[in-house]
């Protein structure tokens, strides 16, 4: 098991007239290999949540563990738990800065206290798995790349730290059709071929339930949901009621379901295609 | 139908001159017709941007010229005839406050034009329920969700009571529930009001309920013409780096497959009909 998180609870501005409670009682497990995704509209606790697993939010109430290192320890070992779980932020790109695209990738591994060599070698990985060509822009400024590949540089500061888990918050916001579709793929390659684990913040129903095996849905702070997408899908009322939609391809199904037409399970796109064409296919045969 | 913002042979490069040049615009011509609700869609880099900034006189053009109502962009001593017509909204709605009091905010605009007092009072009124946010008038800005703030960020250049509302990928930074109030808003300003919308995004579902289309790519205007029509050619989306809405991405993969489809299909309940029909 990569994360187990126990009766975590948290409230923000605690002792004044602003006080709110973003997280109540929250416990899961991660498990290695995991494609998780977190659905929940603005304000229901998903970005406190996963930065408490970071450890950039201090444990009020409950427990979390990830991997070896209890979080709720007075003093947990927060730079090996950040060499773990890599994070990357909504717009990452904003917090590029440095003068060249080797040195930005570099800054997290330095941080670690990498070797030189140790450093020079992942910083080189990380920029070739992102896509991006090593030698022709390693010596570019960061400020002066397209917004696809500044997202990219971003991600391999992360990926440079060589995370077992990597949480990713919104990662394909702002981006075009073609940027998103790109972005994803790449998470999909990082999950394969680096960190194994991979939990994914979104608001894109459909997209997200292309790629994630596993949804959890965050409501005022409160763990509603956390079931595989086709099943998920099953409480469309109670989603909508949330403020939350349901893929297209499931409201398909369930239209066609209302005039007799039965279909397998369908969590997306691929689903949808893959069952109505058996279908069809019976019947022509 | 009477033109609102004209584009005739316009370039625009940023840095001219510099290694860094880049071309933006490269010889465009469009019109943007008066009270419709115009998309404008195309991958990143494509020009919209600039498109939309030469619409008020932000940027102007190289080459060519722009004629905003009448106005042509160049021309300075008609500059703020130009702005007082076209408003520009923008992605990040934290830029866009100027005060911390609501109703500060958005006489920020009317202010700067001279406007009387009275007058002021009732374009704040105006716009405040044009964008259903009456009750935030004392509000701080700094405190809400991202769709009010964007509606705060119209509710400002409302005021100005323009003819015409650009809103450059505004929707891009919000949750599904953000932005459908912002396009709620726009829809309504648009259809009640007869103010002209220019809105420039990526996702195409919100295409997809536009009067029109421009699909741009490389600076350049690649088609114009209805949801239908661009939806329709899937030659174009490739080429362009964009996607099809969903529901209509499934009808292309299941016509791609071999599933013969009659009659058009442009919404789920076309779609589950012919896919019932077809069984």
């Amino acid at each position: 098991m990569s994360i187990v998180i126990e009766n975590l609870s948290f409230t923000y501005g605690k002792k004044t007239p602003y006080k709110k409670q973003a997280l109540k009682n929250v416990s899961f497990t991660v498990n290695e290999g995991d494609f998780l995704g977190i659905i929940g509209h603005t304000g229901s606790g998903k970005s406190t949540l996963i930065q408490h697993i970071n450890g950039l939010i201090k444990i009020e109430e409950g427990k979390i563990k990830v991997f070896d290192i209890d979080l709720s320890q007075k003093k947990p070992d927060l730079k090996l738990l950040r060499r773990k779980v890599g994070m990357v932020f909504q717009y990452p790109e904003y917090q590029l800065f440095d003068e060249t695209v080797e040195k930005d990738v570099a800054f997290g591994p330095k941080n670690l206290k990498m070797s030189e060599e140790e450093i020079k070698q992942s910083v080189k990985e990380a920029i070739e798995l992102v896509g991006l060509d090593y030698e022709s822009i390693k010596d570019k400024s960061p400020f002066e790349i397209s917004g696809g590949q500044k997202r990219r540089v971003a991600i391999a500061g992360v990926i440079a730290m060589k995370p077992k888990v990597l949480i990713l918050d919104e990662p394909t916001a702002g981006l075009d059709p073609k940027g998103k579709e790109e972005i994803l793929e790449l998470i999909l390659k990082l999950k394969e071929s680096s960190a194994h684990t991979v939990i994914m913040i979104g608001h894109d129903i459909d997209e997200l339930s292309r790629y994630v095996k596993r949804l959890i849905v965050l409501n005022d702070g409160q763990l509603v949901y956390d079931a595989k997408p086709a099943k998920l899908f099953e409480n469309r009322e109670k989603l909508e009621e949330m403020g939350l939609d349901v893929p297209i391809a499931y409201k398909l199904k369930c239209a066609l379901s209302e005039k007799g037409v039965k279909m397998g399970e369908v969590a997306n796109d691929d689903d949808f295609v893959r069952e109505y064409l058996k279908i069809y296919k019976e019947k022509r045969n | 139908m009477s033109e609102a913002i004209i584009f005739e042979n316009v370039s625009y490069t940023y840095n001219d001159g510099e290694e860094n040049a880049v071309k933006a615009l490269n010889d465009v011509s469009l019109s943007v017709h008066e009270g419709e609700f115009l998309a404008l869609v195309g991958r990143n880099g494509s020009g919209k941007s600039t498109l939309a900034k030469m619409m008020n006189g932000l940027i102007l053009p190289d080459k060519g010229k722009v004629i905003s109502f009448g106005f042509d962009t160049q021309n300075k001593d008609t500059i703020f005839e130009v702005r007082k017509r076209v408003g520009l909204v923008f992605q990040n709605p934290d830029n866009q406050m100027v005060a911390s009091i609501v109703e500060e905010d958005i006489a920020f605009g009317p202010e700067n034009l001279g406007v009387k007092r009275e007058e002021i009072i009732e374009r704040v009124d105006f716009a405040l329920k044009s964008v259903g946010m009456e009750e935030y008038r004392k509000s701080t800005p700094f405190k809400m969700s991202g769709g009010q703030k964007q509606r705060i960020a119209i509710a400002g250049v409302l005021a100005m009571l323009p003819k015409a509302l650009v809103l450059d990928e505004s929707t891009a930074m919000l949750d599904p529930k953000g932005r459908k109030e912002v396009l709620d808003v726009v829809k309504k300003l648009n259809k009640e009001e007869g103010i002209t919308v220019v809105l420039i995004t990526h996702y195409m579902e919100e295409a997809l309920d536009s009067d029109r289309i421009a699909v741009m790519d490389n600076g350049k205007i690649l088609k114009e013409g209805t949801p239908k029509e661009i939806f329709c050619d899937y030659e174009l989306i490739d080429k362009a780096g964009l996607k099809l809405p969903t529901l209509l991405n499934i009808a292309r993969r299941l016509k791609e497959e071999g599933v013969k489809f009659d009659g058009e299909i442009f919404s789920e309940e076309e779609l589950t009909e012919a896919l019932c029909r077809l069984l």
